[in-house]
């Protein structure tokens, strides 16, 4: 698979800031992985994300330098307006990004604003009901829905613009457990269905057990960056950077304290790995 | 310290919200309360600190009745501390937030100083008093509502989702003043979705459904039962998980850890 989404030496900073919030990012995300990009607030992570969809600097001002390239198109000269059907975008808050009375109208409003045909909006609309399971919420009104269905519809009505890259802004910072599950299998669904998907979360454990790759951002850049063994077996650097690590490789650090020379793993099911259960 | 006999409650429109709940909040407790959205988390807090009255069946706060006492008496027994932190403040400098109850009770000037400086201290904020609360980050404007509470010098204080929006660090920071103030001999009562911050912190774990308490227990008893957990919707963490697994009642990494060596499953 090729590369989808390529970043090299990206700097950026918004209008009346002398401080660099993004500072020389190179990242490169192949068509069809799921990277998590991990870090504490004020990081980067959220802008890195805005100039992904084009909205630094064409919507909020702002000086940025480097090459970011999403698809082949150059999202910092092309801007949001150009990058429909490339990028999609879905925020933290589902309350604010729900604003219909019908979920079937929420669903429709972004390939109606496109300008494509009756039969194609209901493919698309049967599409993703299929794909995310909302049979049971479209005759529904979103202002009554939980927080993780309003969530669930908000990646929905962004998918129905036919994105090739998805990024989530910390998709379930707001939401329940409940909510946490819908959003959950609604991205592992999506990973099967090969789309491109950056996520920005500080939920260590879900994140990991679905990810590719993990990056750990710091102070606008990254710090480290690999698949999330290879990031979690980075100990020291890990604590340093005030990233939570899974449980899991908790426990196994402090085997290694103890002595214990074994692998670090990061999902449950590894847990072999540590004497606990069976492969 | 806090008594809930057989509260129900509703906010008029629809069913109730708390249905017949019995329960206690002891002296020195530190209990985390989980529950899905909707389950009457907040609704329970607020009746525990007298902002909502019962609509039958009573609240008693050190035995004070919460239907018949002021609410700025029980101010001085439990305090309350909003989701949302930029709700709860107003003043232009810190000094006037934290202080502005001591000042409506008419405390002279030097004694609020004194107070506010060392309540400061106790959430870990150290800033100059004349500092604007507004230009704080978002985990300090957190520590000063929680300051603004414990000027009051309440014995219980209640949570309600204070780790919305904070990073793991800061999350941690906050609980560590909480643990503080428990080991002072505080009651803390949180409110969160965050088990593994729970599992780390509280002592006692209390879980809502539709308006009823569904279980009540020690943490370590309650968040290494994983099949109630799933049965009631919850994620439960890889430690609770592991802990299942082991058939032991322990949830940090180093008693897992130990527990591990000394089964020689490794």
């Amino acid at each position: 698979m090729g590369p989808s989404v390529v970043v090299r030496n990206l700097s950026a900073k918004y209008i009346g800031s002398d401080t660099w919030t993004v500072r020389a990012v190179d990242l490169q995300v192949n068509k069809g992985e799921m990277v998590v990009i991990m870090g504490p607030s004020g990081c980067g992570k959220t802008t890195l994300f805005r100039i992904l969809a084009g909205l630094v600097p064409s919507l909020i001002p702002g000086t940025v330098e480097g090459e970011v390239t999403v698809e082949g198109v150059d999202v910092v000269r092309a801007g949001y307006k150009q990058l429909v059907g490339v990028v999609g975008l879905v925020y933290q808050n589902p309350e604010m990004q729900v604003i219909t009375r019908s979920v079937i109208e929420e669903l429709a409003m972004g390939p109606e604003n496109l300008g494509l045909s009756q039969e194609e909006i209901q493919k698309r609309i049967d599409w993703v009901t299929h794909v995310l399971n909302l049979y049971d919420l479209l005759d529904k009104d979103p202002q009554s829905l939980s927080g993780g269905e309003k969530q669930l519809i908000a990646i929905a009505s962004v998918l129905t613009i036919k994105p090739k890259v998805l990024l989530l802004d910390e998709p379930t910072s707001m939401l329940d457990h409940r909510g946490t599950r819908l959003v959950l299998e609604a991205i592992n669904q999506l990973k099967k269905e090969g789309l491109t998907i950056l996520v920005a979360e500080h939920r260590v454990e879900w994140a990991v057990e679905a990810a590719d790759r993990v990056a750990v951002m710091g102070r606008g850049t990254i710090l480290l960056e690999g698949k999330p063994e290879e990031v979690f077996s980075r100990v020291e650097d890990i604590q340093r950077y005030g990233v939570r690590p899974p449980g899991i490789a908790e426990v196994a650090y402090e085997l290694r304290k103890k002595g214990i020379d074994i692998p670090i793993p990061v999902k449950l099911e590894d847990s072999w790995k540590l004497g606990v259960g069976s492969k | 310290m806090i008594v809930f006999d057989k509260v129900s409650f509703n906010y008029g429109d629809k069913g109730f919200e708390i249905r017949d709940l019995s329960v206690e909040i002891g002296r020195g407790e530190f209990i985390g309360v989980i529950g899905h959205s909707g389950a009457g988390k907040t609704t329970f807090a607020k009746l525990a600190v007298g902002l909502l009255k019962p609509i039958s069946g009573r609240v008693l706060v050190d035995g004070m009745d919460t239907k018949t006492t002021p609410v700025s008496d029980l101010a001085r027994k439990v305090g309350f501390v909003h989701q949302n932190p930029e709700l709860m403040i107003f003043s232009s400098t810190i000094l006037d937030e934290v202080g502005f109850a001591l000042r409506n009770l008419g405390y002279p000037e030097i004694r609020i100083k004194d107070a506010v400086g060392r309540v400061l201290e106790s959430v870990d904020l150290i800033k100059p008093l004349n500092f604007p609360p507004h230009a704080l980050s978002f985990g300090e404007k957190h520590r000063l509502a929680i300051a603004s509470v414990l000027v009051m010098e309440p014995d219980v204080l209640i949570l309600d989702e204070p780790t919305t929006g904070l990073d793991y660090g800061r999350c941690l920071q906050l609980f560590r003043v909480l643990e503080n103030l428990h080991r002072n001999g505080k009651s803390v009562v949180v409110i969160t979705h965050d088990l593994d911050l729970l599992g780390m912190f509280a002592k006692r774990i209390i879980v809502f459904e539709k308006g009823k308490i569904i279980r009540d227990g020690p943490t370590e008893e309650v968040l290494t039962d994983i099949s109630f957990l799933e049965e009631k919707g919850f994620i439960p963490t890889q430690l609770q998980r592991l802990a299942n697994m082991l058939g032991v009642k322990k949830l940090t990494p180093q008693e897992i850890a130990e527990q591990i060596i000394k089964k020689k499953l490794i």
